[in-house]
């Protein structure tokens, strides 16, 4: 008997860190114990996106959008919309505008989403092969396979103007073009998927949504370049991804989908999971293929580029998970459905990991040329707690911040190439009044420190230098010589460094110059962090008209350094105060002053 | 399972998609809405969806079709009830639906475009069923 309801539990790791794997269990459990096992489905899903208000719970075709919800409403979804048919109101999704239940093609999330890449996630399980297939999955290889030549599927490519989703925006079809030149005994297929950037998730949540549709384009390119070996390298901190990779790998190579003979073609082509260990060069390409190599991760001087002379010395194709991902569709509806959609230079869709201080945080899928203004406000909800918008990082380590003056711009590879920043692989931070911005350029310095491989010394004293200068501005010790000799490094190290992260290092503080140059200039001229992050340039004080003596802030204090009494007042021993801003936080009459 | 040739692959795709489709909900146009309140349940609801759902598997529909299930529709006198909204044809609810008759109803108001008439209830008073 088929299936009258289908309880879509979202599976990525978000969600199942809040008990999602409990909630489907508990919804199994349930349905067997209210007698409905038959009548439902419990599908364990790839990420519906929405993570600000996760676990999500989706009933079809009901379409009831539950969020937030917890292993012991199963009971209550089960007996009550499944037995009865009705919709457990509580849980539905609300916004603040519209108090009544809204559809889920209503909810503002998703209005402006345009989904290729994650267009099974949140719909198939993605550890059941027939779900992938049944929603045209393999279809694209089977066409590949059984009626266009290699040209063919070039010429498509290029017809679709798919550019590198992994940062830099190089046509994907012309890597493939200089790979399938070459004549060799050996050719490669690689899958980067060594996702590094503090905050980006796509990769992951694309691996662990819709892993076949990766497998499948890697396959469409072996044939296409002739390779008859792929790797998919994915860092080790990703083990759900990882288990999903396997098993979708194991149920292809049952089906036939990959190994020998594929589809009773004669074609081969097999794949297999190589684990970073999370060092971020390895994402730089060149790196990453020493790393499968056995060597150490580090970079080499391009050219030759690995699509010439790649891993072992031979003509390899290394694309980025979510470029992967766009291919099968490419195929299936054709380059002209594809380059419809998008800019002029920038075809398709992009996937931000939206984060930061925005109200939905989440994975996002919007077309090329979308305004960071509909993503951040329309999609995102806005900033958090209406504090005020001061920019948003693209990009991590290796792109810059965009202004508000900038919202309005529609977001392609060029105009973020042109705004300082770049696309990167997809990390989208929103920042409010309450971040600096030098602070924020120390992090990503930091994080460049730590990651810099050590190779080149443009990279690897560069990024400590211009880290010491960063931790001197921070601390209030900067000079105006320092602000100069920071854009003299970054600008150096752009020109000099051997590989991406290196080039790319100085840019969040570049950026952040350029844009906010009166704030690095308060920092060093007038002492101060308008922000109030940089805790050597704050001092906290109580304005003793506005306090009303009830001493919640000297019960706050974790060192004991406000005194007073109701009359007395309160006071804030500036030495012995360790600036952790529990007293600004906790008083309710603005008293706590933070300058 | 053993490995598959292309052919295998389609017939594999082409059975799995009914279980895909009623998944779905975009870009259907007809919907079928079954009332299983108390009264629906207990009047027999239960058969009659499962018949909407196979008539509506078996005549190749399932890509077009949604069925859902509401509470009761305040026609507990003839339940089961079943509404029918399709482009071309008027929202219409059938009382007294049992098996049969659900499958009549798919294969007469949704194939073949005519009422099914013994069944007809009408709508409740739309203001009634709006606020």
């Amino acid at each position: 008997m088929a299936y009258k309801h289908f309880i879509l539990v979202c599976g990525g790791t978000g969600c199942e860190s809040s008990k999602a794997d409990d909630i489907y269990k508990e919804l199994i459990s349930q349905a067997e114990a209210q007698g409905v096992k038959d009548d439902v489905q419990v599908v364990k899903t790839g990420c519906f996106g929405f993570c600000e208000k996760g676990p999500i719970v989706k009933v079809l075709p009901a379409e009831s959008f539950y969020v937030e919800v917890k292993p012991s409403d199963a009971k209550e979804i089960i007996a009550e919309q499944i037995v009865k048919g009705r919709e457990v109101t509580r849980l539905l999704y609300k916004d603040d505008k519209q108090k009544d239940r809204i559809k889920v093609e209503d909810i503002q999330f998703y209005q402006k989403q345009f989904r290729i890449v994650l267009r099974n996630c949140g719909i198939i399980n993605p550890e059941n092969i027939d779900e992938y297939i049944a929603r045209d999955g393999y279809a694209a290889l089977e066409k590949v396979l059984s009626s266009m030549k290699p040209n063919d599927v070039i010429a498509e490519l290029k017809k679709s103007g798919l550019r590198g989703r992994g940062g830099a925006g190089f046509p994907t079809w012309r890597k493939w073009e200089f790979s399938r030149g070459p004549q060799a005994d050996q050719k490669y297929v690689v899958c980067n998927a060594d996702e590094g950037d503090p905050g980006a998730y796509m990769d992951r949540s694309t691996v662990e949504g819709d892993p076949h549709s990766v497998i499948e384009a890697m396959a469409i390119c072996g044939y296409t370049i002739g390779a008859s070996k792929g790797f998919v390298y994915i860092r080790a901190e990703y083990p759900l991804a990882i288990e999903r990779l396997k098993i979708a790998i194991a149920q292809a190579k049952d089906y036939g989908l990959l190994g020998d003979n594929i589809l009773g073609t004669g074609f081969s082509f097999d794949l297999e999971i190589r684990l970073g260990a999370g060092a971020f060069v390895c994402g730089e390409e060149t790196a990453l293929l020493k790393s499968i190599e056995g060597s150490r991760g580090m970079p080499i001087p391009r050219p030759p580029f690995p699509a010439i002379k790649g891993l072992w010395g031979k003509p390899t194709v290394i694309n980025n998970v979510e470029t992967w991902a766009n291919i099968p569709v490419i195929i299936t509806k054709g380059g002209d459905w594809f380059a419809k959609i998008g800019t002029e230079t920038s075809k398709g869709t992009k996937v931000f990991a939206l984060t930061g201080k925005v109200n939905n945080s989440g994975l996002v899928e919007v077309p090329m040329g979308t305004t960071l203004r509909e993503i951040i406000y329309d999609i995102g909800g806005g900033i958090r707690g209406g504090k005020k918008f001061k920019g948003a990082q693209t990009g991590g380590p290796s792109g810059g911040i965009i202004t508000e003056e900038f919202l309005d711009l529609p977001i392609d590879y060029e105009s973020l190439t042109g705004l300082g920043s770049m696309m990167g692989s997809g990390g989208l931070i929103v920042m409010d009044e309450d971040d600096c911005v030098v602070d924020v350029s120390k992090f990503y310095m930091e994080f460049c420190v730590d990651e810099s491989c050590g190779k080149c010394a443009p990279c690897r004293i560069g990024t400590n230098q211009m880290h010491s200068i960063l931790e001197r501005i921070t601390k209030g010790t900067g000079t105006m010589e320092d602000l100069d000799k920071l854009e003299k490094i970054g600008h150096a190290m752009k020109r000099a460094a051997l590989c991406g992260l290196g080039q790319t290092a100085p840019n969040p503080t570049l950026s952040t110059i350029r844009r906010f140059r009166d704030e690095y200039l308060e920092h060093i001229v007038d002492k101060k962090c308008r922000a109030g992050k940089c805790k050597d340039l704050v001092v906290f004080s109580i304005d003793k008209d506005k306090c009303i003596g009830c001493g919640l802030c000297a019960r706050k204090c974790p060192v004991n350094c406000i005194t007073g009494d109701k009359t007395q007042k309160y006071t804030i021993n500036a030495e012995a105060c360790i600036k952790c801003g529990e007293c600004f936080k906790v008083c309710k009459f603005g008293a706590v002053l933070k300058n | 399972m053993a490995k598959m040739t292309l052919d295998q692959l389609r017939k594999l795709r082409e059975e799995k998609k009914g279980d895909m489709a009623r998944r779905e909900t975009e870009g259907k146009t007809i919907q079928i809405i079954v009332g299983m309140g108390t009264c629906g349940i207990a009047a027999g609801a239960k058969a009659a969806f499962d018949a909407i759902v196979k008539t509506v598997d078996e005549s190749g529909l399932t890509s077009q079709v949604v069925i859902r299930q509401t509470g009761c529709m305040g026609l507990c006198h003839v339940e089961p009830t079943v509404e029918v909204v399709m482009p071309g044809m008027p929202a219409t609810i059938y009382g007294r639906v049992d098996a049969d008759v659900a499958a009549e109803i798919v294969k007469k108001h949704i194939v073949g475009k005519t009422l099914v008439d013994k069944h007809i209830y009408d709508r409740p008073a739309v203001d009634i069923v709006k606020k």
